[in-house]
């Protein structure tokens, strides 16, 4: 089977265009950059071309946010041609998107709304992955959520949802750990025990980010996948159980709210190159 | 459930938490429906404050933030380009009561639009300001400029370039009376320059491909357009000379 | 005026704007890197961008409409406008416009 990503097993970080002078200047662990596709759909200006001299240097990953890829209704037509465009002049090392949900009527909500895990929704997920598979020419990779609730009516639970998504598609997975810690803490599974029946074969890249913590109206933790601080400890030790069974993976480091001075993401980085070290050692 | 369920509460908070979610235990969601109610309020609510920082600090944060909680409602984005949301803000700001003390506000919001649009334009090769010289004489009066797609144009009954800046630490206090302005992009910076009288009619004359000696006409008897001429050719802004 | 002045005027204001603009280039410290905003207001020009983030702060509004804390707004005196329109625009004490909730 051919290799689903072609970024690099190493750490990256998701790219702020304050970090710009510092990531060409030294990069530290850092293989590779994130950016999320609809902050690169203007016309021109310093993002593209801080973009086009970015991806002469590093390995890119085009991330949307905004693709809707779970909604009701048809993809957008005009975000698609957007989107191929990028792809196609870009020609990144991976693209992916979310297993949610965040146009309805025409409303961008600017959120990642869930879905329920229902052969309707697996249906409709199927063939708006097909479509875009079949718009940009390649295949693309599919990260699980973070979850606050559940929906009664599901059928499947998670991992094996995503599994078939992959299997129908032949699209590659996203697995983002920190979203695996909140979704179990916030509704009650074993975090190893979904890492353990995820389709770890079909995982492409792995996202780790820091989350804030709340508490529900009985008093139970409720965590925010707010991407806003450091990744928290029982993160790192999942992203080591998770390495440990999917061997070397590209890992992404996420700061996207109060983004930090450079050192700090570095630091970040230099943790999950840590981690990827732990590996080669032990095998 | 449906998405249109979902979504039907998640913008208003006196609706009923849609039936069929739930907490891990099979307990009614609650709160946690709230975490995606804030989640779009409050980022789309950072996003207005992000477009626009001077009316944002003209406004206060606790005010911004009210003011943002009733556009994301009424306008919310129609497309996912963050980058472009935020076109109908000003016109909103002229429709809202309340406001009576800053008068200004809807047009510092054209600016801050205005700058921008600016700043995702497309990019554009300027000609050289010499370039002008070689038009021949009797062909001067017909050709056509061609503008930076990075140029807007503001007009305003109010300094509101210095009133931005004031508002954003970046100046004085404002000193001025109307102003007309282009936002001009040289490289990736735009800026906001103050033009002289009639220069918003030239440039808009210029944009919409009128000769420069007709748009010169009808700016009125006694219009020099060196100062703007110059302005242009300083920054950029003329990116081809059509015959 | 006739074509024929109008063209000399316009000839002369190009060739003044091309001396004009060879003293703003001689005076400007340009710029041409990319990578990096220049201080200040332009960071802000970027505008929004996205996220895929939650949230842990809260919006407590619900669809209501008022004017609150007004004293969080900025003062600004502006002089009289220069074209002779009435004085407008100072930003103090907002409270005694404000709608009641």
């Amino acid at each position: 089977m051919p290799s689903v990503t072609t970024l690099p097993a190493r750490p990256g970080v998701g790219y702020k265009p304050q970090h710009y002078s510092e990531i060409l200047s030294d990069a530290g662990p850092v293989g590779w950059l994130e950016i999320h596709a609809e902050n690169y759909m203007g016309d021109g200006g310093r993002p593209l071309a801080q973009l086009r001299a970015l991806a002469e240097r590093f390995a890119i990953s085009v991330h949307g946010v905004g693709l809707s890829i779970g909604g009701e209704g048809r993809l957008d037509p005009e975000h698609l041609a957007r989107l191929k465009h990028l792809v196609g002049w870009l020609t990144p090392a991976s693209f992916s998107e979310h297993l949610a949900w965040s146009t309805h009527d025409s409303a961008f909500l600017n959120d990642l709304l869930p879905l329920p895990y229902t052969n309707t929704t697996l249906a409709r997920v199927v063939a708006h992955i097909d479509e875009v598979q079949d718009t940009l020419g390649r295949t693309m990779l599919l990260e699980n959520p973070s979850s606050y609730l559940a929906f009664a009516e599901s059928t499947w639970d998670e991992p094996d949802f995503l599994r078939e998504i992959a299997r129908r598609t032949g699209c590659g997975l996203l697995l983002d750990v920190n979203n695996v810690f909140v979704s179990a803490t916030n509704l009650g599974f074993t975090p190893q025990a979904y890492i353990d029946s995820f389709a770890l074969e079909q995982v492409g890249e792995i996202h780790l980010g820091g989350h804030d913590e709340d508490e529900d109206d009985h008093g139970a933790p409720l965590l925010i996948d707010s991407h806003g601080r450091e990744v928290a400890d029982p993160v790192w030790a999942l992203l080591d159980h998770t390495l440990a069974r999917s061997g070397p993976k590209p890992v992404l480091i996420e700061w996207d709210t109060d983004v930090p001075a450079w050192p700090v993401l570095a630091e970040e980085a230099r943790r999950a190159e840590e981690a990827l070290a732990r590996l080669a050692v032990a095998a | 459930m449906s998405q249109h369920a979902f979504h039907h509460a998640l913008l208003d908070a006196a609706q009923p938490i849609p039936e069929g979610l739930t907490d891990g235990a099979g307990r009614p969601a609650g709160r946690r429906y709230a975490v995606y109610r804030n989640n779009v309020a409050v980022s789309l609510t950072e996003a207005l404050a992000a477009g626009f920082p001077g009316c944002a600090a003209l406004l206060g944060e606790a005010n911004t933030n009210r003011i943002a909680g009733r556009f994301l409602r009424q306008h919310p984005p129609a497309s996912p380009l963050m980058i472009h949301w935020g076109a109908a803000f000003p016109a909103f700001l002229d429709g809202l009561d309340g406001l009576d003390r800053l008068p200004f506000l809807s047009d510092v919001a054209r600016l801050e639009l205005a700058l921008r649009r600016a700043y995702h334009a497309a990019d554009a090769t300027p000609i050289a300001p010499d370039a002008l010289l070689s038009i021949p004489e009797d062909r001067l009066g017909l050709a056509r400029l061609r503008l930076a797609p990075s140029v807007q144009l503001v007009k305003s009954r109010w300094p509101v370039a210095e009133i931005r800046a004031f508002a954003l630490g970046l100046g004085p206090a404002p000193t001025g009376g109307a102003q007309e302005i282009a936002v001009l992009r040289p490289d990736y910076d735009p800026e906001p320059h103050v033009l002289p009288p009639q220069g918003h009619a030239f440039l808009a004359a210029l944009r919409a491909n009128m000769p420069p000696g007709a748009a010169v006409t009808q700016c009125g008897p006694g219009f020099d357009p060196a100062p703007c001429l110059a302005l242009l050719l300083g920054h950029g802004a003329i990116t081809e000379i059509l015959s | 005026m006739s074509k024929t002045l109008k063209t000399a005027a316009l000839l002369s204001a190009v060739a003044t704007a091309v001396t004009l603009t060879a003293h703003q280039a001689a005076a400007q410290e340009k710029e041409k890197c990319f990578g990096v905003a220049m201080a200040g207001q332009n960071d802000c020009a970027a505008g929004p961008g996205t996220t895929c983030a939650g949230t842990s702060k809260v919006d407590y509004q619900g669809n209501a409409w008022s004017l609150v804390d007004a004293g969080t707004c900025m003062e600004i005196e502006l002089p009289a406008m220069a074209d002779g329109s009435e004085r407008m625009g100072s930003l103090e004490a907002l409270e005694r416009d404000l709608p009641t909730m």
